[in-house]
């Protein structure tokens, strides 16, 4: 761990990366304090007369989006949505994708073949599709549209995790607890997941990435949290209509996003290049 | 659209009506031939006239095909159009319809009485699935044949060629309406059948163009129908729709000369750049739809029940600030109907804005906190914007509303189960089929719509105000049309003292059209063929 | 190898089957009654019930799952039930748009992607290397619809280089396919760069340098051919990323393709077309994914197909 540690406190890239994710945290958990303005306030003010957004001025720093609200504020808030959906969703993703991986590279047989074929099936669906349906399926809230981008993310880590315990289970020491009665939950969990923190380390990294650009997109297409919820998606979603006067207001939450993603990106990049065993001492 | 057109409207239900008004009435200004680009949005789903029923297409088949009765351009009064002329029994049960003689449809054929009474039957059909099969519930021997049991519709009967008698099971002040409606129009049965369900991608009609191209998601070509049985129209040799583009987008490309006509409305965002730039004075055109966006309260729930709240909420909404949001492309509503139709009742003051009020009249309700609800919204632009707005101004009287901003389908669902104790009607709201106050009533505020899955998201149903509208739509008679507009004004009253809605705007469309493309404003903005009358508009450079 | 294509062929089937279940199940979840959407707001409950009848929509799940496939193994997919149209004629007027689309984003991913990995590889370690890698994750982590509307704003709007959005020439398709191909430009660049450095690190490579090659030289005869086929072997995955990203960037951009297909099919609940489009992004994944495993063996004798 230690050595890990070392490792990633020289990658400048992880350095920039591990600061922004710091400091767009520090920025959502402030937001009641560092926010000028209420994200929901739609101020009288905040629009022209003929309604249309304000741009950047001294009063409101980014300008204003197009219901008259502070786009800062909303911006502020909208991290505290990205961040608790890349969280929960990606950690309710890589809990049941551990889980199943592990069965079903550890048990083999009818289940794990069940298993993996499943997961097959959920490659062939366009992911995107399959998240627009369950959003129609399911009143859009925080909670559900984290739950939906779990169900249309677990696949991959599934497949990861099945490869490598299918490997880690071939391994001599594990025949031989086997070999010794071990009852299989305790092997599962005392010998072969340890080995796989790694792997679930980087993944729960990336796959809040994935997670903050495909809630920016469902966001995007309408179907994402519901108003009035800041989220940085769901603005440009109901800003786009002014986007060719007022690029402001796609442009500010769409670079909040990708710095975001980005972050959380280079973070688990660095993170899996300094887990793996086979890149020491390139 | 002016009160003195409306009152015309009334007037044309005149025992017979003379052709005089007809052709040479309508012949207009402008040179004949030449071009136009018009863009849209969305895709065009079909052009089957007992089928079409959205923004885009309602305007293209009526140009494509046509019924025995259709409005003079720009307004709301009725004239005959495949029909030369009408006859209506004492009793107000039978209409007769002479046809116009020499109508050929696009393959050749000449029209005749059969192909009229097939037409409707086929609307009647249930194999046909119209969603236009309800208009005609007046016409003798709709129930057996929407049931099914019959092949056709008994009353209608077709003497000879050129006649059309057309037996009620009762009078229907609205029926020469509902022979100027899309689902009336004449299809030739034999391309019908030989196309079968392509028709809608086939049309054949007798209207003033035929399509002859059409790319899936890409464009439509319509070209002029040189057999066109009015004289002056169309003026153009050539209308392309352009499909799939986005507004702002081909608002650009029509200051680049790309594009004739937008037949969106112009997008939000250009919109008072554009309506203030002094350039585009002819360019911009303002008219009024048969429109209202309205908010339902579910009337058989708590706490919508109680009338009060309702009056509340009425008084809590700010409509001023949605017209704002909106940009000014609408105006402020108090009553369901929309102002530019026959029965509006100017006098009436409906609900004030005021917010103490509210609070007052929740508190009498036994609501003196509030409560928590639910308000439905489509998820497309603007309408999750409005709704947040409704969500203000709710939250000021202590209502606390959650949105529920989804897909089309579902808010229609949950609007049609009573499901939605709040709903927000833009997106899917009312634009009048037909201009008739009675229109705006049966399936959106009857007890008819109130049903599981009907269209009435209040679940409004007051039997007296029932009894009422079926009064109103039996006065047939052409001296008791202004006693049934005044009675309309009144339902609709009364409807608006049990306060189901919230009316909140009517929608004014602004229009854009090029230099390259003239006529008279009204029909880029036409209360009837909306949005665009392609008929009358004209190129600027045609001879 | 003839023994490995029947069973993945199989297997292939088994998933189309499975996808079709699935999405069949999942439209029936919807809050929402498509027979509403095609009855029309003056409907009676009458007219509502026979046309639930005519489509056959008032019979359990089960049986019109059945009654389904029974038609779609005849090749019939079905009418749409707002527009009437056959599905099959639906989708094959918008699939070549989304096709063209993907070919165009292709190109672009190995146009950036193949050339920067190069580069990064043959400066391994240098500025120009953290610079590739930098742009590599940004591009991977900017979302579609930010990208598509930042390439409409700069390159149509304010240079008025490229048109606005639609659909026909070769101008139109450069934005959108670019939108598409930015993000896996990125994957590949990384691939390329990985993959460099390993065939950089062959013998045969250090033979060739040995003998007195100049760098240039050795990187693009020897290093190239040998490091380039496993990143193009990687196509095949990408379809399904692009079967997603269509419905995102098709929007933007007014792309006549089959993502705005399913888009407002499932706007307006009309099943057929989202079991069609559904079915066929399926296909297209299916064959990609086996195109993909196909060829890795032809290009890395060490993967053996079992």
């Amino acid at each position: 761990m230690a050595y890990t540690w070392r490792r990633l406190s020289k990658d400048p890239l992880a350095l920039v990366g591990m600061a922004t994710i710091a400091a767009i945290s520090i920025a959502a958990l402030s937001a009641p304090w560092i926010a000028p303005f209420d994200p929901r306030e739609q101020f009288f003010d905040g629009l022209t007369l003929e309604g249309a957004p304000l741009p950047p001025d001294e009063m409101f720093f980014l300008g204003t989006d197009l219901l008259g609200r502070d786009l800062f504020s909303r911006l502020l808030y909208g991290a505290r949505t990205s961040l608790v959906i890349g969280v929960v969703a990606n950690g309710a993703a890589v809990a049941v994708g551990t889980l199943l991986g592990i069965v079903a590279g550890y048990v083999q047989g009818w289940v794990g073949a069940a298993i993996m074929r499943f997961t097959d099936l959920m490659m062939a669906f366009p992911a995107l599709l399959l998240a627009i349906a369950l959003a129609a399926i399911f009143t859009p809230s925080l909670w559900i549209v984290a739950m939906v981008i779990a169900l249309v993310n677990w696949v991959q880590i599934a497949r990861v995790i099945y490869t490598e315990t299918t490997a880690l289970a071939a391994r001599e020491y594990i025949e031989a607890a086997r070999a010794l009665g071990a009852a299989w939950p305790r092997i599962l969990f005392l010998h072969i997941l340890p080995h796989l923190i790694p792997t679930i380390l980087v993944w729960a990294t990336l796959g809040i990435a994935t997670t903050v650009l495909l809630e920016a997109t469902l966001s995007f297409l309408g179907i994402g949290v519901q108003p009035p919820t800041p989220s940085w998606g769901g603005i440009i979603f109901e800003s786009q209509s002014y986007f060719l006067s007022a690029p402001w207001l796609v442009f500010f939450p769409g670079i909040a996003i990708m710095v975001m993603a980005l972050a959380f990106n280079l973070v688990g990049d660095a993170l899996r290049d300094a887990l793996d065993p086979t890149q020491r001492g390139r | 659209m002016k009160s003195n057109a409306l009152r015309g409207a009334a007037s044309a239900l005149a025992l017979v009506f003379a052709l005089s008004h007809g052709a040479s009435a309508l012949a207009q200004d402008g040179g004949y031939g030449g071009q136009m680009v018009v863009t849209y949005k969305d895709d065009i789903s079909t052009f089957d006239p007992a089928i079409g029923y959205d923004w885009q297409n309602w305007s293209m088949i009526k140009s494509l095909f046509d019924g025995l009765m259709d409005y003079k351009p720009g307004t709301t009064e009725l004239i005959p159009d495949l029909a030369e002329s009408y006859t209506i029994s004492e009793d107000g049960l039978v209409y007769t319809f002479k046809l116009r003689p020499g109508v050929k449809f696009h393959n050749g054929r000449d029209l005749t009485a059969t192909d009229v009474k097939y037409s409707i039957e086929r609307s009647v059909n249930p194999e046909t699935q119209s969603p236009g099969q309800g208009f005609f519930w007046q016409i003798k021997g709709f129930d057996e044949m929407a049931a099914g049991n019959a092949q056709e519709l008994t009353g209608i009967t077709t003497p000879d060629d050129q006649t059309v008698v057309i037996e009620l099971s009762q009078p229907d002040a609205t029926f020469l309406q509902i022979v100027a409606i899309n689902f009336a129009f004449a299809v030739p049965r034999e391309e019908v059948e030989k196309y079968g369900p392509d028709f809608g991608r086939n049309p054949v009609g007798t209207g003033a163009y035929k399509m002859t191209e059409w790319s899936l998601g890409q464009r439509v070509v319509f070209e002029r129908n040189e057999d066109y049985f009015r004289e002056g129209a169309p003026h153009l040799d050539k209308i392309i729709f352009e499909v799939g583009q986005d507004p702002s987008v081909a608002l650009l490309r029509l200051k680049r000369g790309e594009v004739d006509v937008l037949g969106d409305p112009i997008p939000s965002a250009n919109f008072l750049q554009e309506k203030n730039d002094p350039a585009n004075k002819d360019r911009i055109v303002e008219g009024e739809l048969l429109h209202t966006g309205y908010i339902t309260l579910n009337t058989t729930e708590a706490p919508f029940d109680n009338k009060l709240v309702r009056q509340a909420v009425n008084m809590a909404i700010n409509k001023e600030k949605v017209v704002r949001i909106v940009n000014g492309r609408g105006v402020v509503a108090n009553q369901p109907l929309p102002p530019a139709m026959p029965a509006y009742d100017t006098a009436f003051e409906g609900y004030p804005y005021d917010p103490a009020k509210a609070k007052e009249l929740l508190a009498e309700a036994g609501y003196p906190d509030g409560f928590e609800t639910e308000l439905y919204a489509m998820n497309t632009d603007p309408n999750p914007r409005i709704a947040q707005s409704f969500q203000q101004d709710l939250a000021a009287v202590g209502i606390k509303a959650e949105i529920k901003a989804l897909a089309q389908a579902t808010v229609i669902d949950a609007g049609g189960q009573g499901t939605a104790p709040m709903l927000w009607s833009g997106g899917m709201a009312w634009i009048a089929d037909y201009p008739d106050p009675s229109n705006f009533y049966g399936p959106i505020l009857g007890c008819g719509g109130a049903v599981p899955g009907g269209w009435n998201w209040a679940k409004y149903c007051n039997e007296e105000i029932d009894a009422l509208a079926a009064k109103a739509d039996g006065m047939a008679g052409d001296d008791q049309a202004e006693a049934r507009i005044q009675l309309w004004s009144e339902i609709y009253n009364k409807i608006m003292d049990d306060a189901p809605w919230v009316p909140v705007f009517n929608e004014v469309r602004f229009a854009m059209h090029s230099d390259h493309i003239g006529g008279k404003d009204i029909y880029f903005a036409d209360p009837i063929h909306i949005p665009v009358h392609y008929e009358y508009v004209y190129a600027t450079d045609a001879e | 190898m003839l023994r490995y294509l029947a069973r993945r062929l199989a297997a292939s089937a088994l998933i189309l089957i499975g996808v079709s279940v699935i999405t069949f199940g999942l439209t029936f979840l919807i809050p929402a009654d498509p027979v509403r959407m095609i009855a029309g707001r003056s409907a009676s409950p009458q007219a509502v019930e026979n046309i639930r009848h005519q489509l056959g929509l008032d019979k359990p799940i089960p049986v019109q799952y059945m009654n389904y496939v029974t038609k779609l193994v005849q090749g019939d997919l079905g009418r749409s039930y707002v527009q009437k149209a056959e599905v099959s004629r639906l989708i094959e007027s918008r699939l070549p748009a989304t096709l063209l689309l993907m070919a165009g984003a292709i190109f672009f991913e190995i146009l950036i992607g193949l050339p920067a990995g190069i580069l990064a590889a043959t400066r391994r370690g240098r500025l120009l290397d953290r610079a590739v890698m930098i742009f590599s994750f940004a591009g991977v982590s900017t979302p579609q619809f930010v990208l598509g509307l930042l390439l409409l704003y700069v390159f149509a709007n304010l240079l008025g280089w490229f048109p606005l959005s639609g659909f026909g020439t070769l101008s139109h398709l450069i934005l959108p396919a670019l939108t598409l191909g930015i993000a896996g430009g990125g994957w590949y660049s990384r691939m390329m760069r990985s993959s460099m450095i390993e065939v950089l690190h062959h013998d045969y490579i250090r033979t060739a340098r040995a003998k007195g090659l100049s760098g240039p030289k050795v990187v693009l005869v020897h290093g190239l051919r040998n490091a380039i086929l496993p990143v193009i072997a990687m196509v095949g995955l990408d379809i399904g990323i692009f079967m997603s990203g269509a419905v995102v960037v098709e929007s933007v951009f007014g792309w006549p393709g089959i993502g705005q297909l399913a888009w407002l099919a499932i706007q307006r609940i009309d099943i057929p077309i989202i079991m069609g489009v559904t079915l066929v992004a399926a296909v297209a994944i299916v064959i990609g994914n086996l195109l993909a495993d196909l060829t890795a063996p032809l290009i890395d004798p060490r993967i053996r197909l079992r």
